[in-house]
């Protein structure tokens, strides 16, 4: 029921509703109405139908920062 | 894909797997860490992150497949629901292989049964307006990340032309349920590895009463590999210094205080109430009943049913392995009598519920 992979979204359509996309392929239409200022290009984490968050960027660059510092590169 | 592959990079993984190994040899004794959530316990089956782990790091899976836990009643009083012929239900297709006291959702379809799978509540409440002679009935089921996306639609209908849109309510809170396994003297728990998304509703602060009271560290965990090592390593680090905090890992999706506007909806729309889970048992305050302001869409009160009942208990062992007693193949009828293609119990229906997990993939 859960969907672990954030989606991109293409368009925001109105207030309530924006197109995402994942990889390119999969183009759904999803409610928006949980989150504030959604932009094209933000990744959402949706679930049944309804973004439930929003990816944060500069909190998924600082963890992959140490995941990187760990990797050693 | 972005924020995938970075997190599934086997370089990163074994890093952390090592990390994990130093970690552990300050621990003289054997470590169960639950992973509460049924997305969780997929990713450690599909990734072999159990395999990776340290000799005294074990891994149990919890409660958190929303499907596994409903109670026979609640399949059964959607299954009489279904025997009026002015009635659609719509629901989750997880729902519909599980087995209530005498037949599923699935098996009633067969038969003529009206039963529509939907991909969100919203494409219930179209059914509904594209079928005004009819009753549409949403089995409302699942934890917090999808009681609020119910309540928006709840309160949508309410306000809308649409009178024959109607939910059974059936929604679980997964803290309570956390507190009553730690309260089960039978079970040991060491450590949670917490649901990202249901924790990006919540926040991190319902998982603070836990920590306090019961002493065991939370980690708010990602879905990916290197997320759940990383929770793995905060949380053996947290107790070889005997810390019971808090932590979010999955900071990319989680907020402290989760998101308001979806716990706004919840709290519109739903009172909290005692709830009985398949396999735990009647748990208090673990479930949302709708509110008596949105009674006309109550299933429960909008639509009397009369229920059958078969008390035909298998020895599927299911609530065992619920509450992380026992692992899947402990079960007489794991991979032989019960397979995903026929599932005999919940937790083998969903690709969430650790037997469906074990049997794709392996211990
Ligand atoms: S293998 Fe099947 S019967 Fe056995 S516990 Fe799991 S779901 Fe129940």
């Amino acid at each position: 029921m859960c969907l672990a992979i954030p989606m991109k979204v293409i368009k925001v359509i109105n207030k309530e509703t924006a197109a995402v996309e994942s990889n390119g392929i999969v183009v759904k239409e999803v409610n928006i109405q949980f989150l504030d200022n959604v932009k094209t290009g933000d990744y959402l984490i949706i679930h049944a139908g309804f973004a439930i968050e929003k990816i944060n960027k500069k909190e998924a660059d600082k963890t992959l920062n140490i995941i990187k510092e760990m990797d050693g590169l | 894909m972005k924020y995938i592959n970075e997190y599934r990079k086997p370089s990163t993984i074994k890093k952390i797997a090592k990390e994990i190994h130093i970690a552990a040899e300050q621990i003289p004794h054997t470590v169960n860490l639950m992973e509460v959530c049924g997305t969780h316990t997929m990713t450690i089956g599909r990734f072999g992150i159990r395999q990776l782990l340290p000799q005294n790091i074990k891994l149990i899976s919890g409660p958190g497949c929303p499907v596994c836990v409903a109670p026979d009643e609640y399949i059964d009083t959607a299954i009489a629901l279904s025997d009026n012929t002015d009635t659609i239900i719509a629901t989750f297709g997880d729902m519909v292989r599980v087995p209530g006291s005498f037949s599923s959702l699935e098996k009633e379809q067969a038969k003529g049964k009206d039963i529509r799978i939907v991909y969100s509540p919203l494409e219930a409440l179209d059914i509904a307006k594209g079928n005004p002679l009819k009753k549409v009935v949403f089995l409302g089921v699942g934890f917090e990340t999808t009681a609020p996306t119910v309540a928006l639609v709840i309160k949508k209908a309410s306000v809308s032309e649409i009178k024959n849109f109607l939910v059974l309510a059936g929604h679980k809170l997964i803290t309570p349920a956390m507190e009553a396994l730690l309260e089960d003297r039978e079970v040991k728990i060491d450590g949670f590895i917490c649901p990202g998304h249901v924790s990006a509703v919540i926040g991190a602060v319902p998982y603070k009463h836990l920590t306090n009271l019961f002493c065991v560290p939370c980690v708010i965990a990602g879905f990916e590999p290197v997320d759940i090592l990383e929770a793995i390593l905060l949380l053996i680090k947290n107790l070889s210094i005997n810390s019971n905090s808090v932590e979010i890992q999955y900071k990319r999706a989680v907020k402290e205080d989760g998101n308001r506007k979806a716990q706004e909806a919840m709290e519109e729309v739903f009172d909290v109430v005692d709830s009985e889970w398949r396999g735990l048992g009647m748990i208090r305050e673990s479930g949302l009943a709708i509110k008596k302001k949105y009674r006309d869409i109550d299933a429960k009160y909008g639509l009397p049913v009369k229920l059958r009942r078969s008390k035909s208990r298998s020895e599927c062992i299911c609530g065992d392995i619920l509450k992380g007693k026992k692992i899947p193949p402990a079960c007489k009828l794991f991979g032989k009598a019960c397979t995903p293609e026929n599932p005999i119990g919940p937790c083998m229906v969903s690709s969430e519920g650790s037997c469906a997990a074990y049997y794709k993939y392996g211990g």
